[in-house]
């Protein structure tokens, strides 16, 4: 079995608004573009445009339907990828010592030159956040874009992960979460940021930001949080009376 | 095992290249940067520098590479060898494929030119395909707009010079309140995503009115879950409330709007209803200096909303009473209205509290000095921080042209448009009706048509119509039945061109549009109109060409395909002629150029056009000579001038030897210019020009300095659209030019001056009883219409659509996951898997738009999920309603545009037995490409 890292200089991850994600997986296939073409294998389609396409994906949006006690239903957008946790148990249950966690930054990776595709990372993971290839039979998963993020070959505005780059909504933001002055550690801060399903004890480094509540303005019984607008004009005196009223405003 | 850390390459080579291109992925346009290994596409993600999207890109865009490598890509020019939809062709050369369209063409050509009927998709092109369509002199020629979505347009510029849609967009810095109406995706794909990430940053709050809480109303703060095709009621109720309180902008009525324009108000007149004009024929207002009437743009004019005026013995009312007398009244009150629209009374007040509290309580100043068209200086601009941004879900009903007027009037009470933190537009608009071309239908054998094809009404006088009254168009566009219809209406030409009505043609020319399939009502219908034949055996549409890049169910229907290239191999120009890419604060246009020679016999197909036009020797492609203007499509873009020192694209033009923007002569290193700026050019309005562009002097003459204008042309907005007026006062038997008698009714209630609310049309024609149950489709997020599904990225996010079950309707049928439901129209019934949903209308049921594909087309496997559990709802809708005993068949349209009503749609659902397949199912489509590989690895070794 593999060890982790006492600590690590840096937690790199992931900070996702889910009040703000409108769903529309522009991450989830920049995140395939680039990770296909860049580090590693590629990431496979097998029955590419048959009955039963599986390709591999580092990162997924799934919607989850919420139906509050009071007002009306509620959809949320939850994108979901590797969040580099601190106890990593995919990490500690590699036979090979293929899976890691960076010391530098505290990234989980995978070493495909040693992965032999058991699978038992993906089984220990509680996330579902990795996914075995179906062409190569390596083990896949989000790699914070390790390869873009230090890659002097791109514009340093750049060095940030595919999906944060991309995303449209600006609802996913990257920084060092061990970092509590870091624009993320604060946003963390401000918004109550949360684990995903703290009490598997992994410490996930990555963090979401709950939806804002809704439908406040006003519920079913009209107790709403605003003042409704009194008429200029008594009904009684109608449209001249409004007329008279109204005008005179010029 | 100890953690061992292999040194990894952390700085590896991106590319060799990045090359600028402009996405076209939807009609959103964003600026891509194309990563280029050993000369192939290995990534595409977003241009930072581009104004459309400033570096973000969507699930589309980032798919690019799959589009442009689908196996479903057309290889070689094809000619029929089977019967019309049996898919079976030959490959042939360029020179055979032009050969045979200019044999039938150029005929035709000479002969009469209407016997063609050019309608060109989804085109970005529409100011070159138009201008071939009006040199080749038929008079039946238009885009997609007619079956998407006119009346957005058409409400638009009649009511304020523009519309929502790539006609504006929102103060996304300064405005606080965002109220959007039937949206799921737009083509202001990115743009909106990018708004309100921005908005929500800021702190601001979002309104989504939509019967389904999907995606942008997923993310809003208030959820409206609206009755389908009630906007426009609950709209006006907000109307009634606002008014009601006097919260509404009263100097920008009188300063801005027609509120203030005198109305001859004595019904027994034959002018009832227009505007008092003077003998220049401008509209008068009550200048409350003086007390007389006056020109309502004259200097130093001081509009009256109150005071009436009698001439000749005709009382001449403000335009204003008649809006306040009309929405104050009962019947718009949020009780009257509730029930109908789903939205309780005290909901319906609270957002109308909340839309006054931001307009007026959080109204701010910025310290911008203007003069206005009256040459009054302002010292600031006011601004009110509520926008509105609405699309398809309130215009794809047969009321639709009409609630997208309310919506404006909405937002033109709160005086929001074009102020700061309100709605802006965008270059080449503000840009009244006055500034737009009239419809032109003048053919004659051999000649050009007399002008350009689409425009803008003004009375009945500039219908459509022969001379014994018969519809000019094949669309029967501008005609009684819609005389409006500015974007012709694409959903009508096959049937009528199969029915001969109103007269028979000989070649229908398609590009971009999948009509035997997802972009039609009636599908089967016009299967079945494609490919019927005459009592001789010959096709009832003796000639069918149709382009189109990918292995679309449409090409299985046509004689002739001539196969379009990716949009990474061809030229292409996003124009300020056409549908363009600026900004509200900025004027833009883009370019497409090969970053990838085809390795298919493909062409680009406005190249195409070229060169039958060339071959043709068509007048504005030919110089005196005979020779050729243009090689091909780049030659174009380059060189043709729409009149002196105007053309396609406006960036580095010639002004003697230096380059200039706007206004000046053919660069020949033009496009070379574009390809060094990264696909584009932008030019940005002054700060004092930005807002308030309608009546802003400064920006009038920047319009004018950039050849959007030929000349300042302020104007107001048209709350009053005196133009409907005359419509109806022919209905009412007034004037030369009469309707026929079967529609005068219609015209009269329908073409009211004032935006009303009336039912879909669907409502009265079938039972409520038997059909109580509305049916929508949504665009998904990361598909465009039937594209989507050929990449194989995508189909992976959205593969299956089952229609989507609100709680009520699932417990009454006693629905479980898995289950099958038969799903019943007036017109027709299918079988399709459900699924439940309760964030949705209780009454309404909805699927994605376009997943379902007919078997062999898109290069899919037979037993692809979109072939077997895939559906479309087109199935249920027709093109017209059904009989109701007048001997009359009412089209599916809205009466003021032509509009296709999709979302009129009323179904009634029950339960049936598990499926193999989604019925109804066809016969599979042979298929010019084959089926896609099994397996992709896709990396570009380098």
């Amino acid at each position: 079995m593999t060890t982790l890292p006492k600590s690590t200089e840096k937690q790199l991850g992931l900070v996702i608004d889910l009040d703000t994600c409108v769903g529309c997986h522009a991450c989830v296939v920049s995140c395939k573009g680039w990770n296909t073409e860049n580090y590693g294998a590629p990431l496979a389609d097998l029955d590419a445009y048959g009955a039963d396409p599986v390709g591999t994906f580092l990162n997924r949006v799934h919607s989850y339907e919420v139906e509050p006690e009071t007002g009306p239903a509620q959809l949320i957008h939850f994108p979901k990828s590797c969040l580099h946790c601190e106890d990593a148990p995919c990490v500690t249950v590699c036979p090979t010592g293929a899976s890691y966690k960076r010391v530098e930054d505290g990234i989980v990776l995978v070493n495909e030159d040693q992965c032999i595709g058991c699978g038992l990372c993906a089984w220990a993971c509680p996330y579902g956040a990795r996914e075995l290839d179906g062409a190569e039979k390596v083990m896949k998963k989000c790699t914070l874009c390790v390869d873009r993020i230090y890659n002097e070959n791109l514009p340093e505005e750049d060095r940030v992960p595919a999906c944060v780059r991309t995303c449209p909504a600006g609802a996913r933001h990257f920084g060092d979460l061990s970092d509590p002055s870091s624009d993320v550690s604060q946003l963390v801060r401000e918004r109550d940021g949360m684990d995903l399903m703290p009490e598997q004890g992994t410490k996930p480094a990555n963090k979401y930001l709950p939806p804002r509540p809704k439908d406040k303005i006003s519920v079913e019984s009209g107790q709403g949080e605003i003042p409704q607008l009194t008429p200029v004009a008594e009904e009684a005196k109608g449209f001249v009376g409004w007329l008279d009223r109204m005008l005179d405003k010029i | 095992m100890t953690s061992i850390s292999p040194t990894i390459n952390l700085s590896p080579k991106v590319s060799d290249e990045v090359r600028k291109t402009t996405c076209y992925m939807c009609a959103c346009r964003c600026g891509i940067n194309v990563h280029m290994k050993d000369g192939e596409v290995a990534y595409i993600e977003g241009n930072r520098d581009h104004p459309v999207n400033k570096g973000v890109l969507c699930a589309k865009g980032s798919a690019g590479i799959m589009q442009h490598n689908a196996p479903s890509r057309l290889r070689a020019p094809l000619k029929r060898v089977g019967p019309r939809g049996s898919g079976q062709f030959e490959e042939i050369s360029w020179d055979e494929a032009l050969d045979i369209a200019a044999g039938w063409l150029a005929p035709l050509r000479e002969t009469d030119p209407s016997k063609l009927a050019f309608f060109t998709g989804r085109d970005q092109s529409q100011s070159f395909t138009s201008f071939w369509a009006q040199n080749f002199g038929t008079p039946n020629y238009a885009a997609h707009g007619g079956f998407c979505s006119v009346n957005m347009a058409a409400a638009g510029i009649y009511t304020m010079g523009g519309a929502f849609w790539e006609f504006g967009q929102p103060d996304w810095d300064r405005t606080k309140l965002f109220m959007l109406f039937g949206v799921a995706e737009d083509h202001d794909s990115n743009p909106i995503k990018m708004g309100i990430g921005r908005l929500k940053a800021q702190g601001g709050r979002i309104i989504g009115v939509n019967p389904i809480r999907t995606g942008y109303n997923a993310v809003a703060d208030e959820w409206v879950g609206i009755t389908p095709g009630t906007d426009g009621l609950f709209i006006l109720a907000l109307v009634h409330e606002l008014l009601k309180a006097g919260k509404i902008d009263l100097e920008y009525l009188a300063q801005f709007t027609n509120a203030p324009v005198l109305v001859n108000s004595d019904p027994a007149s034959p002018e009832h209803g227009l505007f008092l004009r003077n003998d220049a024929g401008q509209p008068l207002v009550m200048d409350r200096s003086t007390g007389e009437p006056a020109p309502f743009d004259q200097p130093g004019v001081r509009p009256d909303m109150a005071a009436v005026w009698e001439k000749d013995g005709v009382v001449h009312r403000p335009v204003m009473h008649l809006l306040a007398e009309r929405y104050l009244s009962a019947e718009y009150g949020p009780d009257a209205v509730a029930g109908r629209c789903g939205v309780a009374a005290d909901r319906i007040r609270d957002i109308a509290a909340e839309l006054a509290r931001v307009a007026f309580d959080e109204a701010f100043e910025l310290p911008i000095a203007w003069t206005d068209f009256r040459g009054t200086r302002h010292t600031s601009m006011k601004g009110r921080p509520v926008s509105f941004h609405a699309m398809r879900g309130i215009s794809a009903h047969s009321n639709g042209f009409q609630t997208c007027r309310s919506l404006h009037l909405l937002q033109i009470l709160l005086g929001t448009v074009e102020v700061p933190g309100g709605f802006r537009f965008k270059p080449p608009y503000p840009k009244p009706v006055s500034a737009h071309p009239k419809p032109h239908y003048g053919v004659q054998a051999g000649k050009p048509l007399d002008g350009p094809h689409l425009g803008f009404v003004r009375g009945p006088e500039d219908l459509a119509l022969k001379e014994d009254g018969t519809p000019a168009r094949i669309d029967k566009a501008f005609t009684w039945e819609n005389p409006m219809s500015s974007h012709g209406l694409m959903h009508m030409v096959i049937s009528n061109a199969h029915a001969g009505d109103p007269y028979k043609i000989d070649t229908l020319f398609m590009y971009m549009a999948n009509m035997s399939w997802n972009s039609t009502m009636n599908t089967s219908g016009v299967m079945n109109m494609l490919t019927d034949k005459d009592e001789h055996g010959a096709y009832v549409i003796p000639h069918i060409i149709y382009s189109d890049a990918y292995s679309s169910e449409m090409v299985a229907y046509a004689d002739l395909i001539l196969p379009d290239t990716t949009y990474l191999e061809r030229h292409d120009c996003i124009s300020l002629l056409d549908r363009p890419i600026c900004e509200a604060d900025a004027a833009a246009d883009a370019i497409r150029w090969p970053v990838v020679e085809p390795d298919r016999d493909v062409r680009g197909f406005q190249t195409v056009l070229v060169q039958l036009a060339n071959k043709m020797q068509l007048p504005g492609f030919t110089n005196a000579d005979g020779s050729a203007k243009y090689e091909d499509y780049a030659d174009y873009i380059v060189n043709h001038e729409r009149k002196p020192g105007i053309g396609p694209l406006a960036g580095w033009r010639m002004n003697g030897n230096e380059t200039s923007h706007g206004r000046g002569a053919p660069n020949l290193e033009q496009i070379n210019r574009y390809i060094e700026n990264g696909g584009f050019f932008v030019s940005h309005i002054p700060e004092d020009c930005a807002y308030m562009k309608p009546w802003n002097a400064g920006y009038q003459d920047w319009a004018v300095e950039m050849g959007l204008y030929d000349a300042p042309q302020p104007y107001i907005f048209d709350v009053y659209v005196e133009t409907m007026r005359k419509f109806q006062l022919a209905a009412e038997g007034n004037g030369a030019r009469q309707p026929p008698d079967h529609l005068r009714a219609r015209i009269r209630e329908t073409l009211d001056p004032l935006p009303i609310w009336y039912p879909p049309f669907e409502d009265s024609h079938v039972s409520e009883d038997n059909y109580p149950v509305h049916a929508l489709t949504q665009r998904p997020m990361a598909m465009y219409h039937s594209w989507g599904t050929q990449n194989a990225w995508l189909r992976q996010i959205h593969g299956r659509n089952p229609l989507y079950v609100p709680t009520a309707i699932w417990q009454a049928n006693g629905f479980a996951e898995g289950d099958w439901a038969s799903v019943t129209s007036v017109h027709g019934s299918i079988t399709v898997p459900v699924a439940h949903m309760a964030a949705l209308n209780s009454n309404t049921v909805w699927t994605w738009n376009a997943i379902g594909k007919r078997k062999g087309a898109w290069a899919l496997s037979e037993d692809a999920t979109e072939a077997t559990k895939g559906f479309l709802l087109n199935h249920l809708i027709h093109e017209l309603l059904p009989p109701k005993g007048d001997g009359l068949r009412w089209a599916n349209s809205d009466p003021v545009t032509g509009q296709a009503a999709w979302f009129d749609l009323r179904v009634r659902i029950e339960k049936a037995r598990p499926q193999a397949e989604a019925q109804p199912a066809f016969d599979k489509l042979g298929s010019p490409v084959g089926v896609g590989p099994d397996t992709l690895t896709w990396k570009v070794k380098s």
